[in-house]
């Protein structure tokens, strides 16, 4: 058991975060007002209207189907890529329309990091994968690509695992260092907003923690959103908390809070019930 | 106990029927390998042939072998990626030009490679005319390996795990570069695959290049030159030339060996490639 816990120790290892002023005070970094999304005919997301906090982590929790996934696709535009799906509200990012047709939509996900639930580096070598969105947005230079490279690898604490061989593949990593690997992926672009769809579900307890602790230490630098079914993390880790639920086949923002409020005191029976394991 | 006999003999006629036909194939190596060997030797590599090909080497023609093959790749690997390229990322899935273009591909895959000849005949030869030529030759048969080239590669792509077409999407990646620096080489041991079943067919062509790169077995001097491929020299030596028989093997052996050596280099690329970009733990 010793052992166990000394290899844990070494080989998962956070790095110091820099970490940013604590929000205590809300600041709306994006605001979504009467968000829906459709496929087809079909709306799995009706009229969502909240204030996501610069700095703060905002968790979204409901059960499966309930539209999170959409909602989350939806604030970086990935819903464009989904044939048949259509978005309607609005949704400012620091007062700038994201479903303005006419804006750029690379500078707009530069600035909105995504991670998925199943940790997705590209095939390529750990380098790679760093190298190629920061090419990607113009960044040029040996000197200048090594040095973001290893600050953000040192920032998701990869760097003392995997500094020394950044040419081997990173499909050969282990799940947790993959989505770390994926998050520095993102860090690297030095986004606003980081948009997380279930980042630890699909990975096993141990790495699933140093996930949690390195998002609480991105909190006050970043904006996050992030998807979560483990109500625990989202207890632990979250200043505010966004409770979905479907109804009639369609997926509704019920309460928006502060997270403690939100679990403490819920206003509406179906949170109340939902955050004590009652339904779901 | 009467279905284990059954069982029994049905074994046995499978392994009887399976080392048939191995031996069928052994022997015809066999026969190849040491009719070959006999003729084989360095001056055969490396003379011009004389009398007709009886006497002397096959210098020239292996030359011309290459000439025809370096053409027919550079000239169907940017178009086949592009095709595959344009079929698996940038055509709707159910639109008609898309399935049409497929269906044609599938056909063009089963024509016979004499018709191809014909076709590179009349439209590089003449219509182009780009007259008997190894650049003839060589774009006919990059016509003939783009159909499964083309098919083996847009089954690659398409193969390719969605979610790195997401993770690209997400970091404000452009839909060209995702597909030339993450979508290709996640694709690359289809790809090759595709190539080497091209070259392998291509290689072993001699009804289209008899009509379009021709007969005449001088050292080329251009790709404008005409130039005669090792399979069109065998079939030539074989039919045509009493007396070139022991000639005829000894190319035949070599033709063999080429090929079998573009297969061991293929399957040790695309090994690397799989390994060094695919490893999944």
């Amino acid at each position: 058991m010793i052992e166990l816990n000394d290899d844990a120790s070494t080989i998962f290892t956070v790095g110091q975060v820099q970490s940013g002023p604590p929000c205590c005070d809300p600041v709306p970094s994006m605001q979504v007002a009467n968000v829906s999304v459709r496929y087809g005919t079909r709306t799995v997301l009706d009229q969502v209207t909240l204030d996501i906090y610069k700095g703060c982590i905002t968790a979204l929790i409901g059960p499966s189907g309930c539209g999170k996934t959409s909602f989350l696709s939806a604030l970086n535009r990935l819903t464009d890529l989904v044939p048949g799906a259509h978005v309607s509200g609005r949704v400012l990012l620091d007062g700038q329309d994201v479903f303005d047709p006419k804006l750029d939509l690379m500078a707009l996900r530069r600035r909105i990091g995504m991670i998925f639930q199943r940790p997705n580096p590209f095939p390529l070598s750990i380098r790679r994968n760093l190298e190629l969105p920061l090419r990607e947005h113009g960044v040029r230079g040996r000197q200048v690509l090594a040095g973001k490279i290893e600050a953000t690898l040192r920032a998701v604490g990869l760097w003392d695992e995997v500094g020394d061989r950044l040419d081997s593949p990173a499909m050969a990593l282990s799940g947790g260092q993959q989505q770390r690997l994926c998050i520095a992926r993102a860090l690297v672009l030095e986004p606003d907003v980081l948009l997380m769809d279930e980042p630890c579900s699909s990975l096993d307890p141990i790495s699933s923690a140093v996930v949690e602790e390195l998002i609480l230490r991105l909190r006050g630098r970043y904006t996050i959103v992030i998807v979560t079914h483990n109500l625990a993390q989202a207890r632990r880790i979250a200043n505010y908390a966004a409770f979905f639920w479907m109804k009639e086949r369609v997926g509704k923002l019920i309460e928006f809070d502060g997270c403690q409020q939100l679990f403490d005191a819920p206003k509406h029976e179906l949170t109340a019930a939902y955050v004590s394991g009652a339904r779901g | 106990m009467a279905s284990q006999a059954g069982d029994r003999a049905f074994l046995a006629i499978n392994y009887l029927v399976a080392a048939l036909v191995a031996g069928v194939l052994l022997w015809i190596l066999a026969d190849m390998a040491w009719q070959g060997v006999q003729h084989l030797s360095w001056e055969f590599l490396t003379e011009q042939p004389r009398k007709s090909g009886r006497a002397g080497g096959i210098a020239p023609i292996l030359v011309s072998t290459t000439l025809i093959l370096a053409v027919a790749i550079a000239a169907a690997v940017p178009i086949g990626l592009g095709a595959a390229v344009w079929l698996a990322e940038y055509s709707k899935q159910s639109g008609q030009f898309a399935a049409g273009t497929r269906l044609s591909l599938d056909v063009l895959a089963g024509v016979p490679s004499i018709v191809f000849g014909l076709f590179g005949n009349a439209f590089f030869c003449v219509f182009l005319g780009l007259g008997f030529s190894i650049l003839s030759g060589g774009l006919t048969l990059a016509c003939m390996i783009l159909p499964i080239f083309i098919r083996t590669c847009e089954h690659g792509l398409f193969a390719v795990n969605n979610d790195w077409r997401l993770a690209a999407a997400g970091l404000g990646m452009s839909r060209s570069s995702v597909i030339w620096h993450v979508l290709i080489p996640a694709a690359a041991p289809a790809i090759v695959a595709g190539l080497m079943l091209g070259i392998g067919r291509a290689t072993a062509e001699t009804a289209a290049l008899i009509f379009t790169s021709g007969y005449v077995d001088r050292m080329p001097e251009s790709l404008s030159d005409s130039g005669r491929a090792l399979s069109v020299h065998i079939f030539d030596l074989s039919m045509n030339i009493s007396g070139g028989d022991k000639a005829a093997y000894a190319s035949a052996l070599v033709l063999v060996v080429l090929i079998v050596a573009i297969n061991v280099l293929a399957v040790a690329l695309s090994d690397r490639w799989l390994t060094r970009r695919i490893v999944t733990a």
